[in-house]
């Protein structure tokens, strides 16, 4: 397991504990006595506080965690998962969004289509990927390529970390609303599967614009929110500082989510999040792959319709109280 | 004497009260002047300097239905408050309070009819209900709508209102973007025509949904239509955005939105893109109708005269083959005063 060199103000206690064991295995290295027992010590209690720690985050602590600095993201999913990455970038009509990226690579040697968004992560990758906030041309981008994908009998795969759509100016001017509704629209009617998982943040209209699959997995300390907690915080208390009661209040967890069959299965993270040990991930979200591709591989494009159909339509109808 | 125009006779006394202010004079906030509510009650709630007040399900489909006839679809029950929601007051209280204000179980209601001869199913959806807010109840209403519209062979209308999704409902609210879009592209399959008429305001989950995929988007004057709010985005941005800007005028400008209608023309134009849509016969010619504010004496004044004048057969426009036997349905015998759009 790795460790992170961000701390969230949660993991405080486990912050200053690794500086001691840092500190301490200095002093060994120096010659010192053997502090070997107290390290592992140390270091077991540390692993408790973890687990402590990470089997009863709160909804606002998940939503810190899905937006880990260190958490994987899109290329990192990439070049685990897949093979033979082939970006694809353009909208064909404006420009090239590189909040939303894609492009053709391999599952398990098959060829598939790949649509996600990317945050970036340091400072310069973050501006260039404008923070994983997608304008209309990273939708109108996901529009061709679904339609591609179509063409050539490819699944799509869908992986969904964003704040939300940027509420730009230039975006309004150039359709945002039109282009993540058509997103919506076409994944719905996709001829091909389509599985869209929800890895990190899930903002609103901006994540939902590709979740429209006929598998919706998430990540177990992903969220999905129809505002961002800080949103529903100012609007609904007038304070954005109150996020954390928003996020509790509006249910955005994962387990949550699962309940009400808004999403089919929560991919379990490993302990302390899924930046602490990223193979561990992208082993489970292969697996879960293979297993959803494989179930609809047979199935005619009015099969793959039709499940989807049923699927959104049973969303509120069934599991609710 | 009312400054009333060019409403289809016997329209004009038919409005109930329900959707409606209760105050006696309302005040137009485009030109502050202060307007007889009876007079609104006619003109649609447009002033006669061109405001498009916001209105409800009552009006809109006695305006828009031919006839204002027209029987209103039964909607489904839904899990009420499944989040067991609660901010400075809870979710339930609130929807307490908007039904008693509206009469309405939620902000979506549903009607079939017939517009221009053509079966349609309207939804209009009250910004007075919660804002609009787009939530299980919404969106139930609107697959609903579409399914009867399915069974009839209707074309589905929608007058959208809404500041977006209901947070009160959480994820539950955001699923009804893809529920709703499933219901729209059924109608896609079954040749079925989609129209939407975007009314003030329409943002948020909703813009990003049904509200902007339809065949038709008809936007009414000076509607704010818009994914992010100006708010949200000067403090991205931070700077003021244009005059007009995420308006229906400016929405046609960027290719949007196909035309900007007013309300009071919205039912003809209904009428004469449905029926051919939907293979019927041609449908009478629309007079404008004029809505600048310096000629909103005159119109009044002309208005007097066509009230009388009403009845009057009237001259068909030259360039018009005229072969239908219907007659003309036109209330005005002289042209408006025509606004430069």
């Amino acid at each position: 397991m790795s460790t992170p060199s961000t701390f969230l103000d949660f993991e405080k206690p486990l912050a200053e504990m690794q500086k001691k064991i840092a500190e301490l295995e200095a002093a060994a290295a120096e010659g010192g006595a053997s502090i070997e027992d107290e390290v592992q010590k140390l270091r077991e209690k540390s692993d408790k506080q973890l687990r402590d720690i990470y089997s009863s985050l709160g909804p606002w602590q998940k939503a810190q965690v899905s937006r880990h600095p260190e958490r994987p993201h899109f290329f990192d999913y990439v070049e685990n998962i897949f093979t033979e990455w082939v970006e694809l970038a353009g909208d064909r009509k404006f420009m090239n969004d590189e909040a939303l990226v894609g492009g053709l690579a391999r599952f398990n040697g098959k060829p598939v289509m790949v649509v996600g968004h990317v945050k970036g992560r340091t400072t310069e990758e973050r501006i260039k990927h404008n923070f994983g906030m997608a304008r209309p041309e990273g939708y109108r981008k996901t529009y061709r390529l679904y339609e591609m994908a179509e063409r050539f009998n490819l699944p799509v795969i869908a992986l969904i970390d964003t704040a939300g759509a940027y509420p730009g100016r230039g975006g309004e001017e150039r359709g945002q609303a039109e282009a993540i509704a058509k997103s919506i629209e076409k994944g719905l009617t996709l001829n091909t599967p389509l599985i869209s998982i929800i890895t990190g943040e899930g903002g609103s209209g901006g994540a939902v614009a590709l979740a429209s699959g006929n598998r919706v997995f998430m990540l177990e300390h992903s969220i999905y929110t129809v505002i961002s907690p800080e949103g529903a915080a100012s609007i609904l208390f007038r304070d954005a500082a109150r996020a954390k009661d928003a996020a509790e209040a509006m249910k955005i967890t994962a387990a949550d989510l699962e309940k009400m069959k808004i999403v089919d299965a929560v991919v379990e993270e490993p302990i302390g999040g899924a930046h602490r040990a990223p193979a561990d991930v992208f082993t489970r979200i292969a697996d879960l792959l293979d297993r959803s591709l494989e179930e609809l591989k047979d199935m005619s494009p009015e099969e793959l319709r039709k499940q989807r159909k049923e699927r959104f339509y049973a969303i509120g109808r069934e599991g609710l109280n | 004497m009312s400054w009333l125009t060019n409403l289809p006779p016997g329209l004009k006394n038919v409005f109930g009260k329900k959707d409606t202010p209760d105050n006696l004079w309302i005040k137009c906030p485009k030109s502050g002047d202060l307007v007889y509510k009876d007079d609104l009650e006619a003109s649609l709630f447009v002033t006669p300097a061109g405001a498009h007040l916001r209105v409800g399900p009552d009006l809109r489909f006695k305006s828009m239905f031919d006839g204002s006839e027209y029987s209103e679809l039964e909607l489904p029950e839904v899990v009420k408050d499944p989040l067991k929601f609660k901010d400075d007051q809870k979710y339930v209280d609130r929807l307490k309070k908007s039904r008693a204000k509206t009469g309405r179980e939620d902000c979506m209601a549903a009607a079939e009819g017939k517009i221009g001869g053509q079966n349609a199913v309207v939804l209009v959806q009250d910004f007075a209900f919660m804002g609009g807010s787009l939530g299980m109840a919404a969106g139930e209403a609107f697959i609903t709508a579409a399914e009867r519209a399915l069974e009839t062979k209707s074309a589905l209308i929608i007058c959208t209102a809404s500041g977006g999704a209901r947070m009160q409902e959480g994820a539950l609210s955001l699923m009804q973007m893809p529920r709703t879009t499933v219901a729209i592209t059924e109608l896609r399959d079954a040749g079925l025509p989609y129209i939407v008429v975007l009314t003030d305001p329409t943002t948020g989950g909703v813009a990003a949904s049904y509200a902007m995929i339809g065949d038709i988007h008809i936007g009414e004057p000076e509607a704010m239509v818009a994914f992010a709010g100006a708010r949200v985005i000067e403090q991205t941005i931070r700077e003021k955005l244009p005059e007009g800007f995420q308006r229906s005028e400016f929405l046609r400008e960027r290719g949007m939105v196909d035309m900007v209608v007013d309300r009071r023309e919205l039912p003809q134009k209904l009428g004469q893109i449905l029926s051919m849509l939907m293979g019927g016969e041609p449908q009478p010619e629309i007079e404008p109708v004029a809505v600048e504010a310096d000629t909103a004496s005159e119109i009044s004044e002309e208005a007097e005269v066509t009230e009388e004048t009403a009845a009057e057969e009237t001259e068909a426009p030259e360039a018009e083959v005229v072969e239908e036997e219907k007659p003309k349905r036109k209330s005005r015998s002289k042209a408006a005063p025509k606004s430069d759009s």
